[in-house]
């Protein structure tokens, strides 16, 4: 099946020029902030991307749980690796924002926060399932995911509270409140942009994920003499 | 539901008996703790003003370590000698596993805090400003914040590879909506600064949800081999 | 068979097969119910098949256990014995495959009937042998103690002792863990290795008390790599090496005497 593959490459390709052009040419430039702004155009759109990503892995889980199809449980694996990849890049641009504009490399407002701790969730469900020893990982892991997903409004609600108890700067302002048409414009590009970018590069783990599931169950059903079967143990 | 409860109640004695007769948990727990408080005195010597706005990290620091060997310890117990395997034949539900272990976690947990309480008081200077019924609130709902997902996930890690290891670190991020919640509101209430009512709330949003996913997961995690 | 096939498929062609023959099984839901004019097994295994990654330690287990027998089961080390009796036992699911126990695959629903011990004793070190008892007993809804202790005297041991299981000695500790396994009065009975590290003297006397529960009428597993212990008193071994049922005879004839037990 390779034509998804050339059709997601292809419109990732065109839709990433399209929103590079968008954010780093089209869009105006910010009247306080400058240039440095333009970082707005990567770091929000990841977030949200792997927000959604991380609601996927969510689904899959539950539906793993329910059904124990090992395809959706590569689903799972893929989407939580790829959204981790993700929220690494609002992490990393977060930091490369305020440190030209407030000084500071590093502010413990809300939203950032609140990624840094979504990161930290799904980064212990790749451990886990990197740790885990035979065929339990996926249920355990699968059910982690649940826990984690379910933590999500629940670490939003309690930081952001915590900061209007001890405020501190924002970094990126309002949530595209007040925010010019053309700069939303360059916004919604680069979402869909890295969306459909991640769409490809999920497809792609899951593939390699699938694969790597059939060779061992190959191994396991070809392995005929015993030390053949020792060989591949 | 009178099986699932007279199920959980035999076990509940079975595990504070095991616990009195070899005290693995409580004395290690203690332990720990106190080693904490000292080595956190180390580093801080602050005024009674200042105390008052630190301690409530501290204090739930110390509790959330000494928590994590309390929690690892109830489940080795089942699995030295495969005793899990007797318990997972019988027709015994999977829940009142799950309620018996959690339970005893929380007494266990309770009994450490009743006596390391005291201790930073002394240590640290402390006096509340607030109303002291709201930090027995405040501690009742965190604890069972604590041990409720740390029981579920003491089950899962500990038949990882890295065994003990892991329970830390699948623990501790999705805590950090229920840490944030005791540290602030212990704070606030030590300072009197202001009304810890939110986080008292979210605390007991965040038990419910989880005490429900826990008991609605567990029986898959405990089977899953 | 078209090799090039992917295992699944091909397996879908196997099992068509299989359920053609089986036309005693009838279906509802998930649940399969033996229809018993037809079938006599206590245990009945279709094509079980188990991985572990890519070591494969069951590869298609078929297999009918009469009930009222004692049947043993054979083999070295890493043949997939222990892994066979947990699949019965329904601690671990088989990864293709039917098992069926006491006539339904729904392991769960008859796990008040089946009684399983392993060569580890399943018990708590830290108590006697009659809390250990009751505390088990309770799980299967039991409250009498006079079941318990008579449980403990029919192993040959004295329910009035207070000492900690763990102080006790291998064999002892294997008997209290018998009598755990059928103080529920279980119809299928499970052991896993049940004489490692245990004393001749103790051994014979449980392979004696397992030849008197098949005698009343229970059902009887036995895996071990120890024949000569189980001679006196199987009905049926079956030998398995790398993760397949090889053989499958009357009692335990001489020549698996000499070739299964020598070593440990």
């Amino acid at each position: 099946m390779k034509n998804p593959v050339y059709i997601l490459a292809i419109a990732s390709l065109l839709l990433l020029s399209y929103g590079l052009y968008q954010g780093m040419v089209a869009a105006p430039t910010e009247r306080t902030m400058g240039e440095v702004q333009r970082i707005f155009y990567y770091h929000v759109p990841s977030a949200w991307v792997a927000f959604l990503l991380f609601f996927v892995n969510f689904i899959a889980s539950i539906w793993f749980l329910l059904r124990r199809n090992p395809r959706v449980d590569a689903l799972a694996v893929a989407t939580a690796e790829v959204g981790v990849v993700f929220c690494t890049i609002v992490l990393v641009t977060g930091p490369l924002w305020a440190r030209p504009v407030w000084g500071i490399w590093w502010t413990w407002d809300a939203r950032l926060t609140s990624t840094l701790v979504l990161w930290l969730i799904y980064v212990s469900y790749l451990v886990l399932r990197q740790f885990g020893t035979g065929g339990q990982t996926p249920v355990l892991a699968s059910a982690l995911a649940i826990f984690g997903f379910l933590d999500v409004p629940l670490v939003y609600m309690s930081i952001r509270w915590f900061r209007t108890q001890h405020p501190q700067p924002v970094i990126g302002g309002g949530e595209g409140s007040g925010i010019h048409p053309a700069m939303r414009e360059a916004l919604m590009w680069n979402f869909v942009a890295f969306l459909v970018f991640a769409v490809l590069i999920v497809f792609l783990r899951y593939r390699l994920e699938v694969a790597e599931r059939e060779v061992e169950s190959i191994h396991a059903e070809r392995a005929l003499t015993p030390a053949e079967a020792r060989r591949n143990a | 539901m009178s099986q699932l409860v007279a199920v959980a109640r035999r076990t509940l004695i079975k595990d504070l008996r095991l616990e009195w007769r070899s005290k693995d948990a409580i004395n290690s727990m203690l332990f720990f703790s106190l080693l904490v408080v000292v080595i956190f005195s180390f580093s801080f010597d602050p005024t009674a003003e200042e105390s008052r706005r630190i301690a409530g990290g501290l204090i739930w620091v110390a509790f959330l370590f000494a928590s994590v060997v309390a929690l690892n310890q109830t489940w080795a117990r089942e699995l030295r000698n495969q005793v899990l395997d007797a318990y997972r034949i019988s027709p015994a539900p999977a829940n009142s596993l799950f309620i018996a272990k959690a339970v005893g976690n929380f007494l266990l947990v309770t009994l450490l805090e009743a006596l390391m309480a005291p201790l930073f008081v002394v240590f640290y200077n402390l006096r509340s400003i607030g109303p002291e019924y709201q930090l027995v609130l405040v501690t009742v709902l965190a604890t069972w914040a604590l041990v409720v997902n740390g029981t579920f996930f003491a089950a899962i890690s500990i038949r990882t590879r890295s065994r003990e290891i892991m329970l830390p670190l699948i623990l501790f991020p999705i805590s950090i909506p229920a840490l944030l919640a005791m540290v602030d509101a212990t704070t606030q209430i030590l300072t009197g600064e202001s009304s810890p009512w939110f986080w008292i709330q979210l605390l007991a949003v965040y038990d419910v949800v989880f005490t429900t996913a826990c008991l609605m997961l567990f029986e898959t995690v405990l089977n899953a081999e | 068979m078209d090799r090039n096939r992917r295992p699944r498929q091909r397996y879908r062609q196997q099992s068509s097969v299989l359920s053609s023959r089986f036309s005693v099984l009838s279906h509802r839901h998930d649940t399969i119910h033996l229809d018993y004019s037809r079938v006599q097994g206590a245990i009945e295994l279709v094509d079980v098949v188990r991985h572990f990654g890519r070591f494969a330690a069951l590869r298609g287990i078929s297999a009918n256990l009469d009930s009222g027998k004692l049947h043993v089961i054979l083999g070295d080390n890493g043949a997939g014995k222990s892994t066979l009796l947990r699949v019965i036992a329904g601690l671990l699911a088989p990864t293709r495959g039917r098992v069926a126990v006491l006539g339904t695959t729904n392991l769960r629903s008859v796990a008040p009937q089946v009684g399983f011990m392993a060569h580890a004793p399943l018990l708590y070190d830290e108590l006697s042998a009659m809390e250990n008892l009751r505390y088990f007993a309770a799980l299967y809804g039991i409250y009498d103690h006079q079941r318990c202790a008579q449980a403990i005297r029919s192993v040959g041991l004295d329910p009035e002792l207070t000492r900690r299981v763990g102080q006790y000695s291998q064999g002892m500790r294997q008997r209290i863990s018998l009598a755990r396994a059928v103080l529920h009065d279980p119809k299928l009975l499970l052991l896993d290795e049940p004489f490692s590290n245990v004393d001749v003297h103790s051994a014979r006397d449980m392979a004696r008390l397992l030849g008197g529960m098949r005698d009343q009428g229970r059902t009887i597993v036995v895996v071990t790599h120890q024949a000569a212990i189980m001679e006196p008193v199987a009905d049926e071994s079956i030998v398995m090496a790398e993760g397949r049922i090889v053989a499958k005879e009357r009692g335990i004839p001489v020549h698996l005497l000499a070739t299964q037990g020598a070593t440990r």
